[in-house]
């Protein structure tokens, strides 16, 4: 077989993809090698070890595991994406499809509109909307329910981020799932119906076998951003006393705050370890999945490459 | 099971008329087919039965029992879709089971049941595959195979032979007719191919633009067509249907004076019919015939069908007729096409007035 479609030549070949990859080189692999290079370092943001940093070895990594403060952010991190990627969003996101799936006209529009307007408003302006929502005096929360001076930001942290980061990222689960139940044929549902299926023995039998690569397609994106993600630090900055410290707050007061650009390095190093053991446990899923179907179809290659190539660019984005 | 539609109304939203208060009565056993061109409401008809399409009137019964109130699930209708709809990730067995595993029958009985449906259809070597793996004919016998498991009062299939290649679908008409002989099961069946019909049917309902123009067996539809709609429906060619007046006790029909049936006054226009197989091609002139130049010869392998060309001031006037093997005229030989009178048709107000 011949490689070269383009009959470009191997040297012309090099010469258009070389931007590419010197741009890639300098945004990417080299600063995620100078991460982990620092994590073997005592660098810190002020001070001698600023001017001259040593090398310390896996002190840093021995120091996070053993710290309680990090364990604690890890398991809060596992709570933040349990909670609002994969049952909040991705739960409250099919239900919204399902439910809107065949309606049409002005109260379809309606909601996707105030669903889709949650994902498109800069995070800044969503935090102060929401710790207006959540504040303890005049918030809206408060006056809705008739609770004045109940401290919803004070006294249960975790659930109000969760609560925040669920309404913010639905609309993606949403929208990514009404796109999925479009490819479920009608006619698959109504022999379903006939035979005297359930909503949910339909959901069982029809609907979800169909769409499994879309659901561990978005699972994949949302919990990685999930895991990932910053925002929730403008309404809690990780408070009161770090009970809502999730893992990038914990690097972000560490190395930032604290000054110890060295361990917060290491700790960013060990949050990409997660992130693609995630990534490649999903990944896996998929493949599966389509190995089972490629067994089945024979000659027909169908969607299932689309599934696995949306999954590239996040985990390109959590290395970033 | 008997089936009973009484003013069956549906308009859908948008204002589509797709229905237009329908009656019809299907007896027990029956293999009916409803026949019609594209878009006249045949689909919208049997998902009314089904239960998938709620009427905005009229009222739906099935063995004598009102129904137009139930879900689909509790009709214990059975309909193959014109897609077959087989679940792709589950294999033939599970397939035809399905209906049996909603209902809770156990694994083992609901799986040798499927075994013994899909013996009847000679699928037996395919149980483990799935649809996939399977050639369109297949896949529509898996589908009839899982319709017919459940053992349900009434069978609907929405065009299921219109997927399969020409022979496959002759081959699974003569099939599909002697399986609902054998189990005797009421049967619905949508088909826009009249050929299909004429050959599955023991009656047939005509339809067109959500009203029924004719129901009848295939013997009476073909004979006798209600109307020219019908007339023109029905038939492998398609029907002469010629424009004339009656005068002097005679038809004046495109250059042909054709014996008038009774009852008939001077002057009326009617619309006269005749099939291309009813009419004998002449080469000498008849006052009983249309005269004509012969136009186009197409070959149907055991006979021709010949277009004749109307002369002088009907110019584009066709009359076609269907000659024997070995009998064709040459092109652009004058030619006059002569009907055979027991099997014309004249229409008055579009009404069927002769044969009587
Ligand atoms: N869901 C719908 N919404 C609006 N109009 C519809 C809907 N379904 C069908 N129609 C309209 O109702 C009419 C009858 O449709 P139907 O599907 O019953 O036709 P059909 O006789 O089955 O045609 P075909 O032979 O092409 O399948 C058509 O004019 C169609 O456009
Ligand atoms: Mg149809």
């Amino acid at each position: 077989m011949n490689t070269d479609a383009a009959g470009l030549g191997r040297r012309r070949a090099v010469g258009f993809v070389l931007p590419a990859l010197v741009l890639i080189g300098v945004f990417l692999v080299f600063p995620a090698l100078w991460t982990i290079y620092l994590g073997l370092t005592d660098y810190r943001l002020t001070g001698l070890a600023a001017a001259d940093p040593q090398v310390v070895g896996a002190d840093n990594y021995t120091a996070a595991i053993g710290d309680d403060r990090f364990r604690t952010s890890l398991w809060l991190s596992v709570q933040y994406v349990l909670g609002s990627a994969v049952i909040g969003q991705a739960v409250l996101g099919f239900a919204l499809a399902w439910t809107l799936r065949d309606r049409r006209g002005p109260v379809r529009r309606i909601i996707e509109g105030l669903v889709l307007l949650s994902w498109i408003l800069p995070s800044s302006v969503v935090a102060f909307l929401w710790i207006a929502l959540l504040d303890r005096d005049g918030g809206t929360l408060n006056a809705l329910l008739g609770t004045p001076g109940a401290a919803w930001l004070l006294d249960h942290p975790m659930l109000s981020i969760i609560v925040f980061n669920t309404w913010r990222g639905t609309a993606f689960s949403m929208m990514l799932y009404a796109a999925a139940l479009e490819t479920v044929p009608p006619s698959h549902l109504e022999t379903a119906r006939l035979a005297g299926a359930s909503a949910l023995q339909q959901l069982r039998d029809v609907v979800l076998p169909r769409i499994k690569g879309h659901v561990l397609t978005n699972m994949l994106l949302i919990s990685l951003w999930t895991f990932n993600d910053f925002t929730p630090f403008l309404i809690t900055a990780g408070g009161p006393e770090g009970r809502s410290e999730i893992l990038p707050f914990y690097v972000y007061t560490t190395a930032l705050r604290g000054g110890q650009l060295g361990f917060g390095a290491a700790v960013s190093f060990l949050i990409l370890l997660i992130n693609l053991v995630f990534a490649l446990a999903y990944l896996r899923l998929l493949r599966t999945r389509d190995r089972t179907r490629d067994r089945d179809r024979g000659r027909d290659h169908g969607d299932g490459g689309g599934a696995v190539s949306g999954a590239g660019p996040a985990i390109r984005g959590t290395a970033g | 099971m008997t089936i009973s539609l009484h003013g069956l109304t549906k308009v859908f939203p948008g204002g589509v008329r797709a229905l237009d208060s329908l009656d019809l009565d299907i007896g027990e056993g029956e293999f009916f087919a409803l026949l019609g061109p594209s878009g006249c409401g045949k689909t919208t008809l049997l998902r009314s039965i089904a239960g998938l399409e709620t009427p905005t009137s009229g009222t739906v019964s099935i063995g004598g029992a009102d129904v137009t109130a139930l879900p689909p699930g509790r009709r214990d209708v059975a309909m193959v879709f014109q897609d077959y709809a087989l679940f792709p990730h589950m294999d033939v067995t599970a397939n035809i089971a399905y209906p049996l595993r909603i209902q809770k029958v156990p694994r083992a009985r609901r799986e040798a049941r499927a075994a013994e449906v899909a013996g009847r259809l000679s699928l037996s070597e395919l149980l483990g595959r799935r649809p996939g793996q399977l050639s369109g004919g297949q896949q529509q016998r898996v589908a009839l195979a899982r319709a017919i498991a459940c053992h349900p009062k009434v069978f609907l299939f929405d065009e299921p032979l219109s997927n399969l290649d020409a022979r496959l679908r002759l081959e699974a008409r003569t099939f599909l007719k002697r399986l609902q002989d054998e189990l005797g099961v009421t049967t619905v069946f949508v088909t826009h191919d009249q050929g299909e019909a004429l050959a599955l049917a023991h009656r047939i309902a005509v339809m067109d633009a959500g009203r029924i123009t004719q129901v009848g067996t295939p013997a009476e539809i073909f004979r006798r067509p209600a109307t020219t709609f019908v007339a023109s429906f029905i038939g492998s060619t398609p029907m002469n249907l010629l424009p004339g007046e009656v005068a002097g006790g005679a038809l004046h029909v495109a250059g042909a004076v054709l014996p008038a049936p009774p009852g008939l006054p001077d002057g009326e226009e009617i619309v006269y019919g005749v099939r291309p197989e009813y009419a004998d091609l002449s080469a000498v002139p008849r006052d009983d015939a249309f005269p004509g130049t012969v136009a186009v010869l197409e070959n149907l392998g055991t006979s021709t069908l010949v277009t004749l060309e109307g002369g002088g001031e009907d110019g584009d006037r066709l009359v076609q007729v269907v000659v024997p093997e070995g009998e064709d005229p040459p092109v652009g030989a004058a030619a006059w096409a002569v009907p055979r009178p027991d099997r014309a048709l004249v229409y008055h107000g579009d009404r069927l007035v002769h044969p009587a």
